[in-house]
């Protein structure tokens, strides 16, 4: 009934404050449409409806509200939400948040557009996802590993390496393999500009940069932004998956920027805020984004999403990271103590975790042990910390022979094992066969999580065991 | 007199309707949202929708639909996965695509599928009818005969129920009446149809006749559970733990092994993947009761953490009818709710946009009577039915009929910390606690329930049940572990002080066993075959086994054998293993196991004394 609106033009705006702009007595205006505002310097702005009622309507605008001459302002309401115009001709480009191009080149035209928030996949539509994805790096292909249709974050702190862990995946994962059947989803909020070139150049070296798709909001673009930028990149990534059947890797960097986005406005908006200030609603917000991570029965492509989270003051309890753990299935996350050992990549074991992992490895996908192998290692490397923190206190030379054994464990596992050349990516078979190495150093008899045939077929201890003298 | 909508704020819509009342379902909009009636302010009601409001206009139409949230109950819910307001996902997969349309209506239930009726055979034509008899049922699936219930409403206070009509057995769908009955009372005398299934408000617990003194354990086949901190069938339990602390696995476990007839799983605002991992690997799985599909006793209800937020606060309540439903035929019924964070979270964003004032981390002031009611939907009863029966039959007075909800939900403490609201209350409310720890977990120590801060207020009960059944020792030996464990923790803090060196040789060895009931007996391998599940009286001998080494050891100890010498024998490690070598199957060979341990204990015995 009010498709005239399409139209019209209004000059009602009544108020402005932190990029929320308040119209009154325009009847029937939708909930979550899109609005473009013709500010005093004529230049277009764009919002999107927040709130809707009879006599007030709260418009959250992107570029913000700085400077606006409401009297002069004209908004006009497009009887639509927010829309990405897809086709396979956004491979290579670069956009900003609304999907508009940042390279200098046209717009993309097609008739297939979709709306940026995406519809909740039906659970009985999702193919459980088991295909392994080799990223030949050790730390994660061992012992926490990915795959396709996962969604597997990084936590990571400032000043912490998980760009270059980013590029190494996209360089070594072996979903780079099938030729032209895959993309790649860059979606960038907030970072520096010399980040977003440092990824720019990183594609470009490796060759993929034709599949690449780049979203770019940097550090000094407007920040509401950001909070339509994953939404953007996720509805190319869903229609390059699962129309075009490609399978995707979708990059999201950084999740903190965005979820710092949304309390900027939900505090505008008056919400009840729950921890930290952040909105009660911030969970099932960023679910929305991560969810749309998987795969469908009957398509071939595939969504494999890796977010990073740096997490505030290191702290992995703060409501960013608590809430993305609750929503992904696992995570990697790294350590500022392995790190400044130079260690690379510094991936702090302990924490880090794959769900999906279960189902990936074993004997069709890698190998028969590696599920049990991991679990040792784990198991093993809990103890050896547990033996190193009590060396610390009383000293290493005052331990017991077996307690010695788990100290060199431990240091070899860091060095040997997590720690790897940036450019040399392993074969999930070497980095088997590492693990074997390492855990060699201790007594058989200490490895209760293996199989004993597997002790048998790759346990290869050299000095002489202590308990074999029964 | 459709109302009109007057403001729209997410999930939270106001609309002119007079006359809604409070809990009415409405229909909102050309799009025709699902919502409810939440509140009323003069003529304006506020409405929670369940579905996505984007694009809805202030100035659409809003119509009362004169009912509140209801589900359908009646034989075709077993097998099947259902969204937060009983939407059945999968026929929705059929005729709507990949993707949950908005506005769609569809029956919960199949109504044209054919089900074969048996009708009760010792029902005649003007039998006095009471609310909640069973006058028939259905093989709803292999496992699980579907009995049909008079719906405990049809017969209101002060009127009695007649037997008019009942069908021959056959097959009849659910548009079919089955029975018609007749209700005099109240200046009434009106004629009633009965059919396969009926509907029930979720808000309101189903009644039953009483709840019954008597107790049994629920047997998961998980370790820690039952011998550790055990469960009641009908009993309340809460399991929290911080993100990657393995909640999902237990809860898969517990829905794979219990010895409940019923299983019902909530995903309430938690991952996709998830359901469909139990999608995809229950109907391979088989239960140990009957060898049949494990998908043949078990419901999903999926309001998974991108679907609306709303319809996650009904999810938990439909899963809880549901589970009462299938309790009034005389079954025990088991309902994990993954997670009641999330649900409690729903509860927020709702109050949040209703402007009530924030009491705890922005929790509203009722969410601690919210949660109680919930779980006190749990429970072990009389059932309905047990009332016809003693009216038939005055010389069998035992006649008992008893059904039984269990209910078990997660809880997600942010960052993990248990002092937050939602875990605070829940720990008052239920009687076991499975306290999941990021620590055990980081070392996959599997599953990662922390015994020292799990408790299980139904030991006692528990104990007369492992006394009859088992063995009467179960209480003592429990008792004696768990000490070992605790004695081992202080130790450890004199270990971390001072050095292995300080301690007796006896200390040393409580050090040692803790380490090995940790190995052999607390954890346990839902990835492993053997391991997955272990019967009672395995986890019995096990437990044996572990107090006959104890005891053995120390004996030998002040015999003066060296502890790493006893520690390094071979039939330490073989114990260390025995969980995951001797299946439930295998126990005359567990059995054997132990005597030749004792046979070796009593040579050393005699080499050292």
């Amino acid at each position: 009934m009010n498709s005239n609106l399409k139209q019209m033009e209004y000059r009602q705006a009544s108020a402005a404050r932190s990029g929320l702009l308040f119209m009154k007595n325009i009847p029937g205006i939708a909930y979550g449409d899109q609005v473009i505002i013709t500010d005093h310097a004529n230049n277009q702005r764009h919002g999107q409806v927040v709130q809707t009622s009879d006599d007030v309507i709260m418009v959250q605008v992107i570029e913000g509200t700085e400077d606006m001459d409401l009297e002069r302002t004209w908004v006009r309401f497009l009887d639509q939400p927010f829309e990405v115009a897809l086709s396979t001709d956004v491979l290579g480009r670069i956009f900003n948040g609304m999907g508009q191009p940042k390279d200098d080149r046209p717009p993309i035209v097609s008739m297939i557009k979709q709306n940026v928030n995406g519809h909740a996949v039906n659970p009985a539509a999702r193919a459980y996802p088991k295909e392994f994805i080799q990223t030949g790096i050790t730390a994660i292909d061992g012992l926490n590993s990915l795959v396709r249709g996962q969604k597997l974050p990084i936590f990571s702190g400032s000043g912490l390496p998980h760009n270059r862990i980013l590029a190494q995946i996209v360089r070594q994962a072996k979903l780079l393999d099938e030729e032209s059947n895959f993309a790649i989803v860059f979606a960038a909020m907030g970072v520096s500009y010399s980040d977003a070139l440092f990824f720019r150049n990183n594609f470009e070296q490796d060759g993929v940069l034709s599949n690449v798709v780049m979203f770019i909001n940097q550090a000094d673009d407007p920040t509401l932004e950001r909070l339509l930028l994953p939404r953007t990149a996720l509805t190319t990534a869903e229609y390059l998956a699962f129309e075009e059947n490609r399978h995707v890797l979708v990059l999201l960097s950084d999740m903190t920027n965005y979820a710092e986005a949304l309390r900027e406005v939900s505090t505008a908006k008056g919400d009840v805020p729950a921890r930290k200030g952040y909105p009660g609603y911030l969970y099932s917000d960023l679910a929305g984004i991560y969810e749309r991570a998987g795969r469908i029965k009957n398509r071939h492509g595939s969504i494999t999403m890796i977010p990073v989270v740096t997490m505030p003051s290191d702290d992995i309890t703060h409501p960013i990271p608590d809430l993305t753990g609750y929503i992904t299935e696992g995570q990697i996350v790294l350590s500022r103590e392995l790190y400044a050992q130079n260690i690379y990549p510094p991936i702090n074991i302990s924490p880090s975790l794959s769900r999906l992992m279960k189902d990936g490895v074993g004997k069709n996908d890698t190998r028969d042990d590696h599920l049990r192998l991991a679990n040792q290692l784990y198991a093993s490397y809990a103890k050896a910390l547990e033996v190193r923190n009590l060396a610390s206190i009383i000293g290493a030379d005052d331990l017991p022979e077996a307690d010695q054994d788990y100290l060199k464990f431990a240091q070899e596992f860091e060095q040997q094992y997590i720690n790897q050349e940036e450019n040399q990516p392993r074969s999930i078979f070497e980095s088997l066969n590492i693990a074997w190495a390492l855990l060699s150093l201790l007594p058989a008899s200490a490895l209760s999580r293996v199989s004993e045939t597997d002790i048998a077929k790759y346990y290869h201890q050299q000095k002489t065991d202590a308990v074999k003298e029964d | 007199m459709p109302g009109k909508l007057t403001y729209i704020n997410g999930p939270l819509v106001k609309a002119i309707l007079a006359n809604a009342s409070i809990g009415e379902q409405v229909q909102l909009g050309q799009l025709k949202l699902m919502g409810e009636v939440i509140g009323r302010e003069d003529n304006t009601a506020l409405i929670q929708v369940y579905e996505d409001t984007q694009s809805l206009k202030p100035g659409e139409q809003v119509i009362a639909l004169g009912h509140p949230l209801s589900v359908e109950l009646g034989p075709g819910l077993l097998g099947k996965i259902f969204d937060g307001v009983q939407r059945p996902l999968q026929q929705i997969l059929k005729q709507a695509g990949d993707e949950i349309p908005r506005g769609l209506d569809i029956p919960a239930l199949d109504q044209n599928q054919q089900w074969p009726f048996i009708p009760n055979s010792s029902l005649k034509i003007g039998d006095k009818i009471l609310p909640g008899q069973i006058i028939g049922e259905v093989k709803e699936t292999l496992s699980i005969t579907h009995k049909i219930l008079i719906p405990p409403d049809k017969i209101p206070l002060n009127s009695k129920g007649e037997l008019v009509e009942i069908a021959d057995a056959g097959n009849y769908t659910l548009k079919d009446p089955i029975a018609r009955i007749k209700i005099i009372g109240a200046g009434q005398n009106k004629e009633q149809d009965i059919y396969l299934s009926h509907h029930w408000p979720v808000r309101k617990a189903r009644p039953f006749l009483r709840r019954d003194q008597s107790s049994e354990p629920l047997i998961t086949g998980q370790r820690i559970f039952d011998t550790f901190f055990p469960l009641l069938k009908g009993g309340k339990a809460a399991i929290p733990g911080p993100f990657g602390a393995g909640k999902t696995m237990v809860q898969q476990q517990i829905a794979r092994w219990s010895n409940a007839d019923i299983v019902i799983y909530v995903g309430c605002g938690e991952r996709g993947n998830e359901l469909v991992d139990v999608l995809e690997s229950f109907p391979e799985m088989i239960d140990p009761k009957n060898k049949h599909s494990l998908m043949e006793r078990t419901i999903l209800v999926a309001n998974t953490s991108n679907m609306p937020v709303v319809a996650r606060e009904a999810s938990i309540y439909v899963g809880v009818t549901i589970a009462e439903y299938y309790r009034d035929q005389g079954l025990d019924v088991v309902m994990v709710a993954d997670s009641t964070s999330r649900w409690a979270e729903a509860l927020r964003e709702v109050a949040g946009r209703l402007g009530q004032m924030p009491v705890e981390e922005g929790y509203p002031a009722y969410l601690a009577s919210h949660l109680a009611a919930f779980y006190e939907r749990s429970g072990r009863v009389h059932i309905l039915a047990e009332q016809a029966l003693e009216d038939k039959a005055f010389d069998n007075k035992d006649s008992e009929l008893k059904g039984s909800v269990t209910l078990i939900g997660a809880v997600s403490p942010p960052g993990g910390d248990f002092s937050e609201p939602v875990t605070g209350h829940t720990k008052d409310i239920v009687q076991t606690f499975w306290a999941l720890s990021k620590e055990l977990a980081d070392a996959r120590h599997y599953p990662s329930v922390s015994w020292t801060d799990s408790f299980s207020g139904y030991v006692d009960e528990t104990a007369k049940w492992w006394a009859a059944e088992i063995n009467p020792n179960w209480k003592a030996y429990r008792a004696l572990c768990l000490s070992l464990l605790s004695q081992s923790q202080e130790l450890m803090r004199i270990v971390n002080l001072v050095g292995a060196e300080a301690l007796s040789g006896k200390q040393r060895w409580i050090l040692l066993m803790a380490e090995l009931i940790r190995e052999g007996l607390l954890q346990q391998s839902a990835l492993d075959d053997v391991d997955s599940y272990a019967s009672p009286e395995k986890q019995f001998l096990l437990l044996q086994m572990m107090i006959l080494i104890y005891q053995q050891g120390l004996g030998l100890i002040e015999l003066g054998m060296p502890i790493q010498k006893i520690n390094s024998l071979p039939m330490i490690m073989q114990a260390k293993r025995s969980k995951s070598i001797y299946s439930s199957e295998q126990l005359t060979d567990l059995k054997a196991f132990i005597e030749h341990l004792e046979n070796e204990f009593k040579q050393l015995h005699e080499e050292y004394s």
